[in-house]
Parts: C-alpha cells; sequence; structure tokens
C-alpha cells in the first residue's frame, strides 16, 4: 500500500432515487478492493468522518459516506445540515437503508470494487450500520457504539427510535462490536444482551468493551477521544475488514 | 446519547450569522452532542430563518449550568423593564420581515 488516495465529492442515487451527496474516497493502488459504507454520527456529514473515510481509502478500501441530510440541508454546511435535521426528527429507519443500498451499489459498481461491501457507523451511525446489516445483503457490518440496537430509549425520552433486536435473526454478515464500558447508550448490558441474542442466532460477531472509555471514544477532536481504546478499535477493524472484505 | 428532542418556537428579531443580519423566525432548543463544545452533551439554541435556507443560523452550544444562567438572566431582565416599554414593542419594522 503507498497510501496514496483520491478523495472528491459525488452524487449519488439515495433512497426512492432521491439525489443525495456523498463522500468517496479510493486507492490509487491498481488491484481490487472491498468497499466500505461510512455512516456518520448524529453532528452529521463533517470533517470528522471525511477523514475517516479517507482513512479507509489510505488502507487499501474503497469508502463512500452518504450524506444523510442532504435532503434537509441540500448545499448546507455539515453543521447547519445537522441542526436543520435535528430539528426535524431522527432519519427515517427506511430512507436510511435506502441510502446505504444506494452507497452500496455505487461502490460495487467501481472498476476496482471486488464486490464486496462492509458498512461502518459511528454513535447513530453504529445502530444505522447494524439495521443496514439486517437488511441488505451485506459482507461485514462494524457498530461503533450506537445506541438503541439492544433497547429502547428511556421511559421519560419522547425519542422515537425503535430499538433492532426483533430483526437480528436477519443480519446478512459477520459483525463488528466497539462499545465503551462507561457508556450509557449503549450501557454494556445492552451490549450483553445484544451478544446473547446474536448467539441464540447463531451469528458470526465479535463485541468488544473497552475499558477506560465512554460513547464516542474514536472522535479525535473531542473531550470522549480514548486514544488506547481508538488505537485497539482500528486494529479490530482492519482484522475484520481484513477477513471479510479481502478478494 | 442522540436525543433529537428539539423544542421549535416562532420568534421575531434578527440574528448576525455567518454572511450577517437577518430576521429569525425561528428558535429552536435541544440538549443534544454539540459539534463545536468540548462536552458530550450541551444545551443547543438555534436562531434560525428556514426560509434562507440552512446556513441563515445563529447556533450556540452551552453546558447546562451556563443555559439554566442564560434562562434566568432573561427572564430577570424582562421582569426588571418597565411594563410600558415592553408594551407594543413587537419587532415588525422594516427590514425585519
Amino acid at each position: 500500500m503507498k497510501e496514496d488516495l483520491r478523495a472528491e465529492t459525488i452524487r449519488i442515487a439515495g433512497h426512492g432515487g432521491d439525489e443525495i451527496e456523498a463522500y468517496l474516497a479510493e486507492p490509487l493502488d491498481s488491484g481490487r478492493f472491498g468497499g466500505v459504507v461510512v455512516i456518520h454520527h448524529m453532528p452529521g456529514w463533517d470533517a470528522g468522518t471525511k477523514e475517516i473515510t479517507r482513512k479507509f481509502a489510505a488502507n487499501g478500501y474503497l469508502a463512500l459516506c452518504p450524506n444523510l441530510y442532504s435532503r434537509e440541508a441540500p448545499g448546507a454546511s455539515p453543521d447547519d445540515a445537522a441542526a436543520a435535521a435535528r430539528a426535524r426528527g431522527v432519519v427515517p429507519d427506511e430512507r436510511l437503508v435506502g441510502d446505504v443500498a444506494g452507497a452500496v451499489a455505487v461502490l460495487k459498481a467501481l472498476p476496482s470494487s471486488n464486490a464486496k461491501v462492509a458498512t461502518i457507523g459511528y454513535c447513530s451511525g453504529g445502530r444505522q450500520s447494524f439495521l443496514a446489516a439486517c437488511r441488505l445483503p451485506l459482507d461485514a457490518a462494524v457498530d461503533c457504539y450506537g445506541a438503541f440496537v439492544a433497547a429502547g430509549p428511556p421511559p421519560d425520552v419522547p425519542l422515537h427510535v425503535e430499538p433492532l433486536l426483533d430483526m437480528a435473526g436477519e443480519l446478512s454478515c459477520p459483525l463488528l462490536g466497539l462499545f465503551g464500558a462507561e457508556d450509557r447508550f449503549p450501557s454494556p448490558e445492552e451490549t450483553a444482551l445484544l451478544e446473547s441474542v446474536l448467539q441464540e442466532h447463531a451469528k458470526t460477531f465479535e463485541l468488544h468493551t473497552f475499558d477506560g472509555a465512554g460513547h464516542a471514544f474514536f472522535n479525535t477532536d473531542r473531550p470522549s477521544y480514548r486514544p488506547e481504546a481508538a488505537a485497539r478499535g482500528w486494529e479490530l477493524v482492519w482484522d475484520f475488514f481484513g477477513r471479510y472484505l479481502s478478494s | 446519547m442522540c436525543t433529537y428532542q428539539t423544542e421549535t418556537i416562532r420568534v421575531r428579531g434578527s440574528g448576525k450569522g455567518a454572511s450577517g443580519w437577518f430576521p429569525v423566525t425561528d428558535a429552536t432548543v435541544c440538549f443534544d452532542h454539540p459539534v463545536h463544545a468540548l462536552a458530550e452533551h450541551t444545551l443547543n439554541l438555534d436562531f434560525l430563518n428556514p426560509a434562507r435556507g440552512a446556513g441563515a443560523r445563529v447556533a450556540v452550544e452551552l453546558d447546562a449550568a451556563s443555559a439554566r444562567r442564560l434562562a434566568t438572566a432573561i427572564l430577570a431582565t424582562l421582569d426588571a423593564t418597565p411594563p410600558a416599554l415592553l408594551e407594543g414593542v413587537a419587532v415588525d419594522g422594516p427590514g425585519v420581515r
């Protein structure tokens, strides 16, 4: 790997054929590569998420990050778009699945694709990565501290997000879960529940919970950043994708 | 946790955003992940004019204690203002709408 890459904003067909923005990063090496759909966190299609997208390309993957807030604020800066989207509530699950499906199709159609594609998501994107893996035929999926996979919001929180355990049996691919022991959403109890349900369904998975880390420990520009957990987490991602996305 | 608990209210006045002053028509309040403040959650207050696009926005992210002090200060200021000044001062003047 030379770590040379090209990155650019493109437009793809998302849910319902809607045209949405997406950030594409490709290795410049010759050969065929696995694809990764990067699902951004709630604060949006921001610089940190695009940096992650480029990191995948630098490590030999075709990476595509759809802007899940394209419809709410076309052309707006990521933070303004996130504010507009947040005011309207949660991204609907069906729309998310359609947008990820569109991103998967774009990755598989690239000349350098090896036809294998995974998802990885952070924060709300962690739940959405799991959701996409239950609804779409994928080769691997990574859930980074996604809340509301195993349990719904607390009763005093009027948030309309449904847990996803009922669809765990439909998980189409191996799952890697990366969590913080000090996180409350999802809590270690929730990830333990997820583990037991995945075992019941005889799914291929590995869940890792890091001591001394809470939510969003991958975010290098936030106080939640935990370098030890993040470094180990990246090692696990490379190992996982190396096994399931290689040609 | 992404709370997405957003209160939206209609407001009248003006705000100064990235492109200068603009009339604000809406405000949103939520307690959720910030974009810039160095905290996991903050009280996020946006003054908006959606008709002018998502970029017509004045954004503030405050820790909870700061937000309470702000709310208290706003109410205290209004309570200390002579009622006569508060009557009939709805902002409808030129350049506001």
